[in-house]
């Protein structure tokens, strides 16, 4: 069987080989800002003694091949890094390899995939590592051909000096380019002159994905390799007594093993794990709060009321600004638990030998993956190697280590090489999970329907800060008052995508909407006179930049014809987060006697858009993702268990729920800000804003469907 | 146990497993065909979907004991080269992101295309709901459809 990483090396070896006896220049970045030339040979490379990790390495050849650090999760960035390299040394796309680098802490920095910030991170560093390898080639070409580098071009791997009329392609120059030294600055392109940057560009895996190649940790084998599967306990319990017996006795059972109060099933393949799974008689007691929904409703409750709160941000003088209104407007927002349901479910292979360890699968986090390794095994970080495979959807849950610190515990329980795979029902009740969270929110208006003074108040779980006391209309509001509550649950949590700004936000734009009702303001008009006195007059620190904000909330009412079509009924949401801009609409109209949700309309300043395939497919893909998860998902606990076991009760998005999406970008001359997660905040408060304007009911809970201003409402959904 | 021979891609492979093994996992634990996604083992989400005799069929409930003399294809089997027309939408449309879901989702397609060969868009949207995307690929899944449709 396969064994997938491998096969990226195996490719790469491919190339090597039909190169024989040439040479390989390795870009490597020991430090973040300079980056040093090396030179390989084959036999080097062939013996992974050094350098193996490298951004970029050019064979004799003229094939290219590209290090992709970060993990690919459907973000694209296995296609979107290799781009900014091949932008500025002017390769050939299409002779451009890219394979998934190692864990390797020594040549790459923020080698993760979390809070969007792989591009905005390294956009720099990869444009001087295209820049600073085409500068060595050009030097090259100069000292061969004897012609001066000024006069020399670079088209598409080609060098050419038109003067002596020679040209090459960028193969028959690494070898004297091995030779030179690389220079402390280069000059990067002008943004003008892209030719990759800005285009479509298909995702280097496509092929492989399509049929079905082995890619994913899941499809993980080796020869030997036992497979296990694990029961954890109910969240605020521990094992009393354990009966495995039965379990033992299944076919395929080759072991049980218990380590904190989980007991895994070890055997020879997954099915029959499954079926012992079931076979285990376990008894647990309470270990702590053993949690219900309803405990957690009366909690917040109760919290908002006479918890002690931590003050995160404080403008003015509240009290005196809700004294002397003339008019107060308050209203809480609630949301309930999510899991992160990857379609691939956790997993992960660990080889446990002596004082070594070898990881694969997939993770968000390779170094923490290790860390954690490292502090079960009490062996140095450096004695493990991790493999990062491709990622079978991530949405914060792959941050987390807990199903590699089980792989390790296994493994060195058994003494032997093992895969751990987790049921779909194991990710619904096993954590970690998006918390619950409720918010007060509090505005007063003075008689000319001006915001005078603004509160919010938020109660969480495990997440200390619930706010994001910075975020608009903080700065525009004279007198603000933001405080966070946080209640400790025994139930784990976790970053589910757009961390706090995926709930915050539906419940900002809506109580936004609110207020503009009871202002007897247009909610385009409410913003934008917000953000002139953010702009001109700002009050204490401004976490955004106004004039983004004012281009992206004017654009989307202009695409989306804001209040031009009396039978449209229309819901705005703005939303600053993880660096980027997003404005959106979203349109209901009346057919054939119902509400129906037609269309979003997105407007996204992500600054320069580097990939528009891939940066459209994370807008529609965050909205979606936010559509789905705002009208339809619900995880509630019953005594330290989820109700929602699998897909049949926990109800995720299908193809039929999704309206038509357009999406625009705009180029505010930004450097990319960041996209995997920006689209999907502002779009809850969006359908629900229009759900109010066409049906006069305001949605403070989700889901959705879920809530009882909702339940005569026969929202239809259709794509024009 | 039972031995069991069992036609897939055109090949014949005989297997000694429990009667109650899902195909799923004969193909993925048995056979090293892992390109058949295991998500849900309920026959909810459709990233387990082969062709029995053609058939769409959710494979993470099909005991393999079920599958007798029926011909299975997988997205191994699907085209010798990655070229079926459904593959080849699938390239032109850039349709994945993680990509998970999609081996699912071109079965699930190829056999809807060739029992309904030129659908409305409507009988695209009924077919592919039955299968989940996590990362919201579905507007670039039913433009898949459609343009396999087109150049079938």
């Amino acid at each position: 069987m396969s064994t997938i990483t491998r096969e990226g090396r195996r490719d790469f070896l491919k190339i090597v080989g039909t190169t024989a006896g040439g040479l390989f220049i390795g870009f490597n970045w020991s430090s973040c800002d300079s980056p040093k030339v090396e030179v390989l040979s084959t036999e080097e490379v062939l013996a992974q003694v050094k350098n193996f990790n490298a951004y970029l390495s050019i064979a004799p050849s003229g094939d290219v091949v590209i290090y992709s650090p970060n993990p690919e999760l459907g973000q694209n960035i296995k296609t979107s890094f290799p781009m900014v390299v091949a932008e500025e040394l002017d390769a050939d796309w299409s002779k451009v390899r890219v394979i998934q680098a190692n864990l390797d802490t020594e040549k790459y920095d923020r080698q993760l995939t979390g809070g969007s910030g792989a591009m905005p991170h390294s956009w720099e560093r990869l444009r001087k590592a295209g820049a600073t390898a085409k500068y060595v080639l050009v030097a090259a070409a100069a000292q061969t051909w004897n012609v001066p580098a000024e006069e020399i071009t670079v088209e598409s791997g080609v060098i050419s000096h038109k003067g002596s009329n020679k040209t090459g392609h960028f193969g028959e120059f690494v070898e004297i380019a091995s030779t030179l030294s690389a220079p402390e600055e280069v000059t990067l392109k002008d943004k003008k002159d892209f030719k990759i940057i800005g285009t479509p560009v298909k995702n280097v895996d496509a092929k492989e994905i399509y049929t079905g190649k082995p890619m994913y940790g899941l499809d993980f084998y080796r020869e030997g390799m036992k497979h296990a599967m694990i029961q954890r306990a109910p969240f605020g319990m521990k094992i009393k007594s354990m009966d495995d017996g039965a379990a033992r006795g299944v076919s395929g059972v080759t072991d049980v093993v218990t380590f904190g109060n989980s007991v895994a099933v070890v055997g020879t393949s997954t099915w029959p794990l499954m079926k012992a799974k079931k076979l285990l008689r376990i008894e647990y007691e309470a270990d702590g709060n053993v949690e219900s929904t309803a405990d957690h409703d009366r909690i917040f409750k109760d919290l908002l009321e006479n918890g002690k709160a931590d003050v995160r941000r404080k403008d003015g003088n509240v009290d005196q600004a809700f004294k002397t209104a003339a008019k107060v407007v308050e209203a809480e927002y609630q949301c309930p638990f999510l899991a992160h349901s990857p379609m691939e479910p956790e997993n992960f292979f660990a080889h446990v030998q002596g004082d070594r360890c070898e990881l694969i699968g997939p993770t968000q986090t390779p170094d923490r993956a290790r860390q954690t390794a490292a502090q079960i095994l009490g062996i140095p970080p450096e004695n493990i190697t991790v493999e990062i495979t491709r990622l079978g959807g991530g949405f914060g849950r792959r941050l987390r280590a807990d199903y590699v610190e089980e792989a390790v515990e296994v493994s060195r329980a058994i003494n032997g090489p093992v895969k751990i795979v987790w049921s779909r029902e194991d990710e619904l009740t096993g954590g970690a999970y998006r918390p619950a969270v409720r918010y007060k929110f509090s505005a007063a208006l003075d008689d000319a329907g001006n915001i005078i003074g603004y509160k919010l108040k938020g109660v969480g779980m495990n997440a200390g800060n619930t706010t994001r006391e910075n975020n608009f209309p903080s700065g525009a509001v004279e007198n603000v008052l933001i405080e966070s509550i946080s209640y400790d649950s025994s139930i784990t949590t976790n970053a589910w995508r757009a961390p706090i700004t995926n709930f915050l936000a539906y419940a900002e734009q809506s109580f936004l909407d609110e207020v503009a009702l009871a202002a007897g303001k247009d909610p385009v008009q409410l913003r934008l006179e917000l953000y002139e006195r953010a702009k001109n007059n700002p009050v204490g620190e401004l976490g955004y930049n106004v004039n983004r904000m004012i281009a992206v909330t004017k654009e989307v009412a202009e695409k989306s014809n804001w209040g031009k079509n009396p039978n449209v009924k229309q819901g705005l949401s703005v939303y600053f987060s993880h660096r980027s801009y997003v404005a959106q609409v979203a349109d209901i109209e009346m057919d054939a006697g119902s509400p129906t949700l037609k269309r979003i309309t997105a407007v996204t300043d992500c600054g320069m858009v580097v990939n528009p395939t891939g940066a459209n497919h994370q807008v529609r893909g965050g909205i979606v993702d936010g559509m789905g998860h705002a009208m339809y998902t619900n995880l509630t606990f019953e005594n330290g268990v989820p109700k929602q076991k699998n897909y049949d009760s926990y109800r995720l998005i299908r193809l039929k729920e999704v309206p038509e999406i357009n999406t625009h970008f705009l180029d505010s001359g930004f450097d990319p800000t960041g996209l995997g997660e920006p689209a999907l905040p502002p779009t809850g408060g969006a359908i629900a804003n229009a759900i109010f304007a066409a049906t006069g009911r305001r949605l403070r809970s989700q889901p959705f469907i879920e809530q009882k201003e909702f339940s005569d409402i026969k929202l239809e959904i259709k794509r024009t | 146990m039972a031995t069991l021979n069992l036609k897939i891609n055109g090949k014949t492979h005989t297997v000694d497993v429990e009667d109650d093994t899902p195909l799923l996992w004969v193909l993925r634990d048995h056979l090293g065909l892992v390109g058949t996604k295991y998500s849900c083992g309920i026959a909810q989400c459709g990233a387990c979907t082969v062709h029995l005799n053609g058939n769409a069929t959710f494979s993470c409930v099909t005991p393999v004991s079920s599958v007798g003399n029926s011909e299975v294809t997988t997205i191994e089997g699907l085209s010798e080269n990655g070229d079926h027309p459904v593959q080849k939408a699938w390239e032109e449309i850039d349709v994945a992101q993680c990509g998970f879901c999609q081996p699912g989702q071109i079965m699930q397609a190829a056999a809807f295309l060739k029992n309904n060969p030129s659908p409305s868009m409507e009988e695209i949207d009924n077919a592919m709901n039955r299968n989940i995307c996590r990362c919201g690929t579905y507007h670039k899944v039913r433009e898949a459809v459609a343009q396999a449709a087109k150049t079938k």
